[in-house]
């Protein structure tokens, strides 16, 4: 089966400093991937280039067999496609919970108002924050901001979600609140491309675990096989530092 | 199209010396393209809408007369040297009002959002100020207090007519300036006074330190803006005979019939404006250059 998102050479760098290097990944339709990796191992950086919001520095990226890293392509048809979370929410202040998350179907895919708002709190109902809808999103918990971040990258359809650290900001009381939402909707089948630092929760839900390491995938596979028997030494010292009681 | 580069991301060496690839290469040059053309497109669309301005208006009947009573070269040329003299007490003027309006906005802007009891005064204080003073014309200030103060023969109390249009711009323009500020300031998130005091900063040093900056910061278009204007408004002074650019102006056009002399002053206002305006515009792309770099 052909992947939905094929990433192949990907090469990106801030000035002198090198931050992707030749990263290969795919993604097939219902995988849930998770990134992990220490801080500034480039996962954030990643994510951001295959949502086009960096220009890479070589390297191609392909979704649904359309190369999106071609400069002739418009980026807003590929966001069409794909909804992206980050770690500190970047709820729209100004809007209602309900307006933030009816924004975009209404101004970018047309829809009608009442379409979007049946569909909006349809699926703020689903994840408990019906009783939020008309509030602005400053009067709400991290967590339940979180949510309705989410909510508002999945009122668009998409076909492909990335997560940025999601529950990185959040005290663990609300990680659990979050991280049952990414559980149910990687159960409904949704394609997710995550970075994460919660290492029980990637061996848990991901199809694929990505160890990230100064910029290039050190290791991919399986999470049975990622977290119990790694291949590398890096992803051996980084695994025992993260999970001190795992073998 | 896709060129694959060989198997297993696990590969490690062969980033020492990287040399693009074909397909990034073929990418840098439509990039390239797509930004010649953008450009193509722009410049030309700018020299067509300037010949065709200057064709209509070139081409109107009334031309040549216009281009007589306005834009002589002969005229122009004979008001210079006193345009300039009269020019350099406008440049003096901006220059001095500009730094006291900055330092009398930036308290008055700070004296209303102090929430101390003992500024209560001044705070209503500063209410009023503003208030009143934005109401009242610039040119009305600059009549009452340049011919009103020295009539006053007050002792001690300076008797120049420059002097006293200065004030009036600095009093009238304060109050615009307090507003921007004060705006700015109010649209700091009020996470960033938590987090200050958080840290034990009193509230005045959490405004002096981490809020009034990221407000300036916010301002500087808006404050431009005012002082573009007030570059303008130092013609003002010419209203009570203060002998500056405007007034070298009237008194040539009036004896001579003829108005280039308005044109050359005008000229000299847009030359003072556009460097500030370029300098700021290169200020601020500079601080969002700094602090947004990939933050999200
Ligand atoms: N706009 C930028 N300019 C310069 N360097 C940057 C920029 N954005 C990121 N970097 C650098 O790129 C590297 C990777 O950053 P990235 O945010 O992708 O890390 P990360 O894996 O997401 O880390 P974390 O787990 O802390 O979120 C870091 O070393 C960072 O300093
Ligand atoms: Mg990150």
């Amino acid at each position: 089966m052909s992947a939905l998102l094929e990433v192949r050479g990907l090469r990106k760098t801030y000035g002198d400093r090198l931050v992707l290097d030749s990263v290969d990944l795919d993604v097939r339709a219902h995988d849930v991937v998770c990134l992990i990796g220490s801080s500034g191992s480039g996962k954030s950086t990643l994510l951001r280039c295959l949502d086009l919001l960096e220009d890479v520095d070589d390297g191609t990226i392909t979704l649904g067999g359309v190369e999106i890293s071609d400069p002739l392509v418009d980026p807003r048809e590929v966001r069409k496609r794909v909804g992206m979370v980050f770690q500190a929410y970047n709820l729209f202040p100004h809007l209602s919970v309900l307006d933030n998350c009816t924004l975009a179907p209404r101004r970018v895919h047309g829809d009608s108002r009442a379409a979007a708002e049946e569909r909006a709190l349809g699926l703020l109902d689903q994840f408990g924050l019906a009783e939020h809808a008309r509030k602005h999103p400053d009067r709400l918990s991290g967590g339940q901001q979180q949510r309705v971040a989410l909510v508002r990258a999945l009122c668009t359809g998409p076909d492909l979600l990335l997560l940025d650290e999601i529950t990185a900001a959040l005290d663990p009381e609300l990680v659990g609140e979050v991280l049952t939402i990414v559980r149910d909707l990687a159960a409904a089948g949704t394609t997710m491309v995550l970075a994460t630092h919660e290492m029980a929760f990637a061996r848990d839900v991901a199809t694929k675990v990505c160890f990230l390491h100064q910029g290039r995938i050190l290791e991919q596979g399986p999470p049975d096989q990622l977290f119990t028997a790694p291949r590398e030494d890096r992803t051996r010292q980084f695994l025992a530092r993260v999970l001190p009681t795992a073998g | 199209m896709t060129d694959t580069s060989p198997g297993s991301a696990t590969a490690a060496g062969s980033a020492a010396a990287w040399t693009p690839s074909l397909r990034e290469l073929e990418r840098r040059a439509v990039r390239r393209r797509l930004r010649r053309r953008s450009l193509l497109v722009a410049s030309g669309l700018v020299v067509l809408v300037l010949l065709a301005l200057g064709v209509a208006i070139t081409s109107s009947p009334g031309w040549p007369n216009v281009k007589e009573l306005f834009f002589s070269w002969e005229h122009a040329k004979a008001v210079f040297p006193d345009v300039l003299d009269g020019f350099w007490l406008n440049v003096r003027l901006f220059l001095i009002c500009e730094v006291v309006i900055l330092v009398l906005g930036l308290l008055v802007a700070l004296a209303r959002v102090a929430r101390s009891p003992w500024l209560a005064p001044v705070r209503v204080l500063a209410v009023v100020y503003t208030d009143l003073l934005r109401g009242i014309p610039t040119l009305l200030l600059v009549l009452m207090l340049g011919f009103g103060m020295p009539a006053l023969g007050l002792q001690g109390v300076p008797i120049s007519g420059t002097f006293w249009a200065g004030v009036a711009l600095v009093l009238s323009y304060s109050a615009y300036v307090a507003e921007v500020f004060r705006a700015g300031i109010d649209s700091v998130h009020p996470s960033q006074v938590a987090s200050a005091q958080a840290l034990g900063l009193s509230r005045p040093q959490a405004l002096r330190f981490v809020v009034v900056p990221q407000a300036v910061r916010r301002v500087v278009p808006p404050l431009l803006n005012d002082f573009v204007s007030l570059q303008k408004d130092t013609a003002l002074v010419s209203a009570v005979a203060v002998f500056d650019a405007v007034f070298a102006a009237r008194d040539y056009a009036a004896y001579n019939f003829n108005y280039t002399p308005y044109v050359v002053v005008a000229a000299f206002f847009v030359v003072l404006t556009v460097p500030l305006a370029r300098f700021t515009d290169w200020l601020q792309r500079r601080w969002l250059a700094r602090e947004r770099a990939g933050q999200l």
